[in-house]
């Protein structure tokens, strides 16, 4: 069974050979390393770019406009914040043009903490991502859901974001959430599609065939049905809001969690049933928490469902400071975890009007 | 290390007299087109102007030599917004820049959303041309990229002021074109006009020439007359020609001159100390006997009459639905490549 990254490196070889992709590049992206997570190990069309950020969005963009699908890779989030206007004009290309011209790209780049990464490389993008109009937005919470949310940004004619929380890339699927036509056995798959210690030059994958299997933008995915509350995330707390929820329901708490999957375009209509049965919401992502996506969540909970909420609706995000600290202590005091996540949804289900 | 291949002199052999009439009436076109839209700014029918008044001299010729069409096998153009002869000398029509001025909904370009002079056209893989500085020569390399694969004689070229090559992006646009493993068949132009809005070249620059920094990359380079159409029309056809048939990248410099000031924010008066390329051709023409003072006359006469018509006639057309903010925001069809050919090779990788 695949953890995220090898997910992620099979959909890309599907891309590649089914999809049209032409490149799949930046900073060591292809050989002999295959990308920092080695998301991008035996890929025929994987190349490795100068490191240059601007230029690896640039050459995205214009590849892209000359009819060459591409997944152009930002090594790190954090350091995808000096290509904020290429990511624009990317985002404005067809409407700009006025419908002449779209720009079918796909920038991939790891996000989030998780890996002691201190503070250039803890970074979110979420709340980055959706201030630029034109992209849609992918975000998965586990390798099933990576492998058909990047084959759906490939294919898609316009721009997409798709953003890998670093915390889960090693995380494996549920049992009865495989990728059709992967091995079963971890070591198995390992030895297909995993580069070997050491000299690789004469090494080649041997792909499993995996199917064409796509998440349709904009459909979030109930990951526990509940009565009592409402929890909204994605990302690298959507399992610890699962988590949270079962360990809760230990003591009589009845919570629905939604994986949001999508955020731009974004699943109102699954938030809001959910929120018409619950009457509670609580938002839960790892950005920091002024000017937060949660926030816009939580003013359309206001706008449209005032009068079905039981309790005011929450957000639970990442403090509002500059960076993430190493140590480990600072690092989980800076973004939500379990025990955060718990007290959260257990208060918000005992708030009575 | 190969040394560098040294780039030949201008052949001596002048321009026939067709061509150099012809260059004579795009140029005229072009400036009296700039010329109202100043006009159309300072009578209240547009908001902003920023154009080429100065730069005909280069910007005809390099659209005369554009292979123009659809798909890397045709030339991609990342321009900046000083490139409406261009535009012209490729067969756009005048009164399409003006839309765009008055912002109508009958601008192709744009549909009104955007500045005069910010040109976009698949059908002629001109990409949209965007206000960031410098921008497009990052974007160069991916068009470029496409084009080295898919073979043939499609070349990509990028066009900016002096004042942007203090962006990162000039550098990026020298690194990516120049790599080893895959150099890129672009032609790299940089228009000096020797001012950045109201900041001049001198003060700035350490480089004695702007091309000099593409030889530290192994990059042809050459820095050329750009108030000289001839000269203008023979070194582009002659660097297009390198990156055509080497598939690696030529930086063009032209010094030229910026006679209505860097746009309406500076005030678009004319400047009277920065020499006019019109007037030193013309001068020439006469001497040559190929045109005389009256028939330019005319011909400036003629062009100003029918521009005036369209500056009326855009007057009336109908300004974007307001309802059509949302429109374009997500493209439901792949439209680029419906249009890109043979540039989509099945092998890929850089």
């Amino acid at each position: 069974m695949s953890n995220m990254v090898q997910a992620i490196r099979m959909a890309l070889h599907v891309a590649e050979e089914r999809h049209g992709v032409t490149d799949v590049f930046g900073e060591d992206v292809g050989p002999p390393l295959g990308g920092a997570f080695t998301a991008t190990q035996g890929l025929k069309t994987a190349w490795n770019s100068p490191l240059d950020e601007r230029g690896i969005v640039g050459a995205s963009i214009g590849l892209g406009l000359a009819g060459c699908r591409n997944v152009a890779e930002i090594q790190f989030c954090d350091y995808a914040f000096n290509t904020i206007d290429l990511l624009k004009l990317a985002g404005m290309t067809h409407w700009a043009s006025n419908g002449d011209w779209n720009c079918p790209i796909t920038i991939m780049t790891p996000v989030g903490s998780g890996i002691r990464g201190s503070i250039y490389h803890s970074h979110s993008f979420d709340a980055t991502a959706t201030h630029i109009p034109g992209f849609k937005i992918m975000m998965p919470s586990n390798p099933r859901d990576a492998y058909g949310m990047l084959l759906s940004c490939v294919v898609d004619p316009n721009p997409c974001f798709f953003l890998v929380p670093k915390a889960l890339m090693r995380v494996r699927n549920n049992p009865g959430e495989e990728i059709p036509g992967e091995p079963g056995d971890d070591k198995a798959l390992s030895k297909l599609i995993d580069a070997p210690l050491g000299d690789r030059s004469n090494w080649k994958p041997q792909w499993p065939d995996t199917p064409d299997l796509f998440v349709p933008f904009g459909e979030a995915r109930v990951v526990r049905e509940g009565q009592q509350v409402t929890v909204v995330s994605y990302g690298r707390t959507l399992p610890l809001c699962a988590k949270a929820a079962e360990a809760l329901s230990q003591e009589g708490v009845d919570a629905e969690v939604i994986d949001l999957r999508c955020l731009y375009p974004y699943d109102w209509e699954r938030v809001a049933e959910s929120v018409r049965k619950t009457g509670r919401v609580l938002y839960v992502n790892e950005d920091t928490e002024v000017t937060n996506f949660g926030e816009h969540l939580v003013r359309r909970t206001v706008d449209e469902l005032f009068y079905e909420l039981i309790a005011p609706p929450k957000l639970l995000a990442g403090a509002f400071i500059p960076g993430i600290g190493l140590a480990d202590s600072l690092e989980m005091a800076s973004v939500p975890q379990l025990p955060a996540i718990t007290d959260a949804i257990r208060a918000l289900a005992q708030t009575e009007p | 290390m190969t040394p560098l291949r040294t780039v030949r002199n201008s052949p001596d052999e002048g321009l026939s007299n067709e061509l150099l009439v012809k260059l004579h009436g795009l140029m005229v076109k072009a400036r009296v087109l700039e010329e109202r839209l100043i006009q159309m700014y300072k009578q209240g029918d547009g908001y902003f102007w920023i154009g080429g008044p100065g730069e005909e001299a280069f910007n005809v010729p390099l659209g005369l030599l554009i292979e123009k069409g659809q798909g890397p096998q045709y030339d991609y153009c990342h321009f900046h917004y000083r490139n409406s002869g261009t535009l012209l000398a490729m067969g756009a029509e005048s009164i399409d820049a003006m839309r765009q001025m008055k912002n109508t909904a009958t601008d192709p370009y744009s549909g009104g959303r955007n500045f005069v002079g910010h040109f976009s056209k698949r059908e002629w893989n001109i990409v949209p041309v965007s206000s960031p500085i410098e921008v497009q020569y990052s974007m160069v390399a991916g068009t470029a990229l496409a084009q080295k694969r898919a073979g043939g004689r499609g070349i990509s070229i990028v066009t900016g002021g002096d004042a942007g090559t203090a962006e990162g992006d000039f550098a990026t646009c020298l690194v990516w074109c120049s790599r080893p493993a895959n150099p890129l068949p672009v032609l790299i132009i940089v228009t000096n006009n020797k001012w950045g809005i109201s900041t001049n070249y001198a003060g700035q620059h350490g480089e004695k020439r702007i091309s000099d920094r593409g030889k530290a990359f192994g990059i042809e380079s050459k820095t050329i007359d750009g108030n000289d159409p001839e000269v203008s029309y023979r070194e582009i056809a002659q660097a297009m020609e390198y990156v055509r048939t080497e598939r690696k990248p030529f930086l063009l410099e032209a010094v030229l001159s910026r006679l209505y000031g860097h746009s309406s924010a500076s005030g678009a008066n004319k400047t009277n100390d920065e020499a006019d390329c019109l007037v030193g051709f013309e001068k020439r023409l006469e001497e040559k006997k190929l045109l005389t003072r009256a028939q330019m006359d005319e011909l400036r006469t003629s062009y100003t009459a029918e521009l005036l018509a369209a500056h009326k006639q855009v007057k009336e057309e109908p300004q974007p639905d307001p309802k059509s903010i949302r429109d374009f925001v997500f493209s439901e069809k792949d439209l680029v490549r419906e249009g890109a050919g043979d540039g989509r090779s099945p092998k890929g990788g850089a």
